[in-house]
């Protein structure tokens, strides 16, 4: 347990994105909580595992389709002080990706390494 | 940690990742279509089998009843009640729902 | 201990609201306390009043609204959710001009705040949802 929560006042929050952007809206409204939960200033981390990664892809345009790109509000959430951004390597080598095909810099950490920042959590929101 | 899974394992990968995260000691808890992951002699059973070793697998025994799973069970997993749900949830620090 | 419960998915297309009421339920039955359900993404749908469901069939809106009426449940639509899908209380539907609201008893609308808090205070949170 780290100080924060041996006080009681600080939880750590970890929400976990597993779903592809734009074919459903899990993906948006999970970041509205990001988003909301910022002002709450508890410990958060996000991970993105899985179609997850998909969320944070570079050149994303959304125009024919009519909704909102909300691919560069990621770039935001350093400006909330939200930067334990966690993606795992696996998801990302499976879908031909790499770091740098990302919007934001982010750690990409391996499985067991993810495991591990997820057992170390006090509330997980999955979406 | 908790983990529960609701999808089927033959159409959706949430059970195979969640294995692959859950770490030694932890709880994997079937619900929903992800009772069928609990029945023997399927493709996935292997799987499941080898996860025994590592994790406790329970499976909800509505869902399975619902679906006639109730007498194909591996060996090992154990079936709770919603009552036993809520036990596995307090039991453990935190659950992750793997959706 | 103190339960929170989120809900993602609606009524009737996705057992996920059956499942988080028979494990709130179930939690209550144990002397647990449900510190509040939030029902986010297209589990607002639990919430509206006008679901005519066959007479066969569970009525999942009432059975909420029953649970809360007995145990004082705080259940709680995502305002942003709510808005996106047609969810209205008295006070949105006047705001929005619209002829009708349709929020179920013992269901109240507010911010998605509410689910951080709900994680905050609750000892447990667990997620339902597709």
């Amino acid at each position: 347990m780290d100080e924060a929560t041996e006080g009681g006042a600080v939880k750590r929050f970890l929400y976990v994105n597993r779903k592809a952007p734009y074919g459903t809206i899990y993906a948006l409204e999970s970041l509205e909580v990001v988003l909301i939960g910022a002002a709450f200033d508890q410990d958060v981390s996000l991970a993105f595992v899985g179609d997850g990664v998909y969320q944070l892809t570079k050149g994303q345009d959304t125009k024919a389709l009519e909704v909102k790109n909300f691919s560069p509000t990621f770039r935001a959430l350093d400006d909330y002080d939200i930067n334990k951004i966690y993606v795992d390597a696996d998801a990302l080598r499976a879908r031909g990706l790499t770091e740098a095909d990302l919007v934001i810099p982010v750690e990409v950490v391996s499985t067991e390494r993810m495991a591990q920042i997820m057992e170390g959590q006090d509330v997980i929101l999955s979406f | 940690m908790l983990h529960t899974v609701n999808k089927s394992p033959f159409e959706h990968s949430a059970l195979e990742t969640c294995l692959r995260y859950a770490r030694q000691g932890a709880a994997v808890l079937l619900i929903e279509d992800g009772v069928y992951a609990a029945a023997r002699d399927t493709a996935v059973s292997k799987q499941v089998e080898e996860a025994l070793k590592k994790v406790s697998i329970y499976a909800l025994e509505a869902d399975l009843a619902a679906r006639g799973m109730r007498n194909r069970v591996i060996d090992g997993v154990r079936l709770v009640d919603y009552e036993g749900f809520v036990d596995l949830v307090v039991e453990h620090n935190a659950v992750q729902s793997w959706l | 201990m103190k339960l929170g419960i989120l809900v993602n998915e609606g009524p009737y297309t996705h057992q996920a609201s059956d499942t988080a009421y028979q494990f709130a339920k179930a939690a209550l039955a144990k002397g647990h306390e449900i510190y509040r359900v939030f029902f986010y993404h297209d589990g607002v749908n639990n919430g509206t009043r006008l679901t005519v469901p066959p007479q066969d069939d569970r009525n999942i809106v009432k059975r909420w609204s029953e649970l809360a009426a007995e145990h004082k449940l705080d259940l709680v639509l995502c305002i942003a959710a709510a808005q996106r899908r047609g969810l209205m209380d008295k006070n949105e539907a006047k705001r929005h001009g619209k002829d009708t609201d349709n929020l179920a008893a013992g269901f109240r609308i507010s911010g998605l705040g509410q689910l951080i808090e709900t994680g905050i205070q609750s000892d447990r949170l667990v997620v339902f949802g597709d």
